[in-house]
């Protein structure tokens, strides 16, 4: 079989792969119109709400109930499952998630299985696993059909192909539909119905034939063994609805105590992702249903990092994240980089905090670089719907990961900060400095910034613009100038006629 | 150690530092949220909502039932009925399929509509839920037609999300599962620019019975 899956291993530190992202203009209108639209649509249906407020208190608190009583959950949840006739399965990571579901799939000797949108199974790259044996997984989302038909990565939790614009859309089912299934036709335009009911026709022979499906959940409700899967497109229903066979995988921080909880989950949700009062179709089912749906139903509980996130005391708050996406949208980070930079398939905010967590502060420079690639404007907390305050993790996870390098062999940014502190730390030498940099004008760009500076600096410069600094320093302007009481207009800062002028 | 053994004592010794709840589920959550919404007209608010996302509302008395049900079934010819549906209410000319055996989904979709009740209405998100007892069929039922026209009463509907979920808790505690409907399917997914249908039926009729 052709390998189709692209995958996130490899991927540069985060300054690296923004600086190449941050070249592609395309890609930036693509996200920044996204993203704005998206961000007014939130923002108008969270606003008609007069109790969003006492919403995300409620929202919070749930989660932290669940996380703080997590093993008494989970022991329930398994109990309420396997009494509506569901099978559980536990797996600690990825590995054991995958060969749970690749052997119930050999058993039912498929080839294939059809997929709901879900980001646990991205996380630990089933397709991958099924591929290696054998099993095609084909992905119903039309923004992840997208991403899979272009041998590409998802670069946003809910709208995974909001990299590619409809004329992009066109051409990749125009050469790839026809290799996997029922071909586009020829004369499809790039009018993004029609595209969209081209993926209707290339899907449906798949649905309708398919014995297997995989899904994940939102929720998981301990008390009734309760799944709920929120969608739009309709491809969840049919992956929940016509195979005989059902596995979801889904993470442990999913669970909810009670159905009524879902009173709070349901409302936050929805407005909160892509800024509807609720989403078209919201599918719930507790283990088998005779005569309705998939008469054999597997219920995968994931650990894969969690239980590290849920020791670490600041950062378990991110276990609260209900994926709605809403910190990306208004991210300014991602808003201009796109979400392939954060190598990972948790981009924005929540991935800056949740991915070094899942996968250990320490484990490699890329990841390691996560925690650095916000500015801390906090934007993202003031939208979260579960109040995690994603910028006091981050700053708790810069000093684990400064920490988790002291003693060792420093990188390039540090030996720059190195050099910073070397400077600082001694006046002449300082001086000296700012003397030379007032006269290279050599780097200064046409606009008064400066651009690309050699190594070491550059670690700091490529993804960033500085001011260009005044041609005279402040120490040099004092020392002349007797501090300032024989000014003679040369400083550029106080050449300003103003309130101080007498 | 077996996966489920290590997980749980991996939680545990995660939370031996966590301030300990004594009372999983209580006095620590703040619910002071709205429980049921103060709405003026609830049925206007529903038929609004409901339009919204581009599904039609056809009001109708009693008497004007079928009359409303036949004009949102318009030109289609092969219609699936679920067994259960107040059978005065279905038109004469029409050419019912019955699900009794079950139909296979191929058989599904030759199908042109899909004529079913609902449990309940809610108004400020203008959804329907169907928790497929009588009169509203099995789950594929109302996936695979491209037309769905669903009869609700007045009296189901209620105001907001609490109010459903107490409605539907019932179902839920005896394992039926649920379908929640807001509008025909849709996507954003290229360029986030909405378009309706994709899956699911790509129309909606609901007929509203005061």
């Amino acid at each position: 079989m052709m390998s189709n899956t692209a995958t996130f291993i490899g991927m540069p530190p985060f300054p690296i792969a923004a600086r190449k992202a941050l070249a592609d203009s395309q890609l930036r209108g693509n996200i920044r119109n996204a993203t704005h639209t998206i961000r007014a649509k939130r923002a108008h249906v969270c606003g008609e709400l007069d109790d969003f407020e006492q919403l995300r208190q409620a929202g919070a608190d749930i989660k932290d109930d669940v996380l703080r009583n997590l093993g008494r959950y989970l022991e329930q949840v398994e109990e309420s499952l396997t009494a509506a006739g569901a099978t559980v399965h536990w797996a600690r990571d990825g590995a054991e998630a995958n060969k749970i579901v690749v052997d119930i799939a050999r058993r039912h000797r498929v080839d294939e299985v059809v997929k709901v949108k879900s980001m646990a199974t991205q996380e630990i790259e089933l397709n991958a696993a099924l591929e290696a044996a054998g099993i095609a997984a084909w992905e119903t989302d039309l923004a992840e059909l997208i991403v899979q038909l272009g041998h590409d990565l998802p670069s946003h939790i809910l709208v995974p192909a909001i990299h590619r614009n409809r004329s992009e859309v066109r051409e990749i089912f125009l050469r790839e539909m026809g290799k996997v299934g029922m071909p586009a036709e020829d004369d499809l335009s790039d009018d993004p119905a029609e595209l969209a009911g081209a993926a209707r026709r290339h899907l449906r022979e798949k649905f309708l034939r398919a014995k297997v499906a995989v899904s994940g959940a939102n929720f998981l409700v301990a008390e009734t063994g309760t799944l709920v899967v929120v969608e739009s497109e309709g491809n969840g229903r049919m992956c929940l609805t016509l195979p005989e066979v059902l596995i979801s995988v889904v993470g442990i921080e999913k669970v909810v105590p009670t159905w009524t909880d879902l009173e709070v989950f349901l409302q936050l949700l929805p407005r909160s992702a892509t800024g509807e009062r609720m989403n078209p179709y919201t599918s719930t089912w507790t283990g088998v249903t005779p005569g309705d749906g998939p008469q054999e139903v597997h219920v995968v509980l994931l650990d894969n990092g969690r239980t590290k996130v849920l020791s670490d005391e600041v950062g378990r708050q991110a276990l609260r994240c209900i994926r709605c996406s809403a910190c990306i949208n208004v991210c300014p980070v991602y808003e201009r980089t796109g979400g392939h930079a954060y190598g990972s398939v948790y981009p924005g905010p929540i991935g800056a905090i949740l991915t070094p967590m899942l996968r250990g502060v320490g484990a490699d420079e890329q990841t390691d670089s996560l925690p650095f690639a916000s500015t801390l404007c906090g934007a993202c907390y003031e939208v979260c719907p579960v109040l995690i305050n994603i910028p006091e993790v981050l700053v708790h996870l810069r000093e684990k990961v400064v920490d988790s390098h002291r003693g060792g062999v420093p990188g390039a940014l540090q030996a720059a900060m190195t050099g910073a502190s070397w400077t600082f730390g001694n006046s002449t030498r300082l001086g000296v400095l700012q003397k030379l940099a007032g006269l290279s004008s050599a780097v200064i760009g046409r606009r008064g910034l400066i651009g690309r500076m050699p190594a070491p600096l550059s670690r700091w410069t490529d993804a960033r613009d500085l001011p260009a600094p005044p041609r005279e320093s402040f120490r040099r302007w004092w020392a002349r100038t007797d501090a300032g009481r024989r000014d003679t207009g040369g400083h550029p800062q106080n050449t300003r006629k103003g309130l101080d002028d007498k | 150690m077996k996966a489920r053994e290590e997980i749980l004592s991996r939680v545990r010794s995660a939370l031996v530092a966590a301030p300990r709840a004594t009372d999983p589920g209580g006095d620590g959550i703040r619910r002071d949220y709205a429980h049921v919404r103060d709405l003026t007209d609830q049925l206007t608010l529903f038929v609004e909502r409901v339009q919204n996302y581009r599904a039609t509302v056809i009001r109708t008395d009693p008497d004007g039932v079928t009359a409303a049900i036949a004009k949102g079934l318009a030109g289609a010819r092969r219609v699936v009925v679920p067994p259960g549906f107040n059978r005065s209410w279905v038109p004469e000319h029409l050419d019912v399929v019955q699900d009794e055996p079950a139909l296979r989904a191929d058989e599904l979709d030759t199908v042109d509509a899909v004529l079913t009740s609902a449990a309940i209405g809610i108004a400020v998100t203008g959804t329907i839920v169907l928790d497929h007892t009588q009169g509203q069929g099995r789950r594929a039922l109302t996936l695979v037609p491209d037309l769905h026209v669903c009869v609700v009463t007045a009296d189901q509907i209620v105001g907001d999300v609490p109010e459903a979920i107490t409605a539907l808790s019932s179902a839920v505690h005896s394992r039926r599962p649920l379908t929640w409907i807001s509008g025909p399917s849709a996507t954003v997914d290229i360029e986030l620019q909405r378009v309706e249908g994709v899956h699911g039926p790509r129309t909606l009729h609901i007929v509203l019975v005061e």
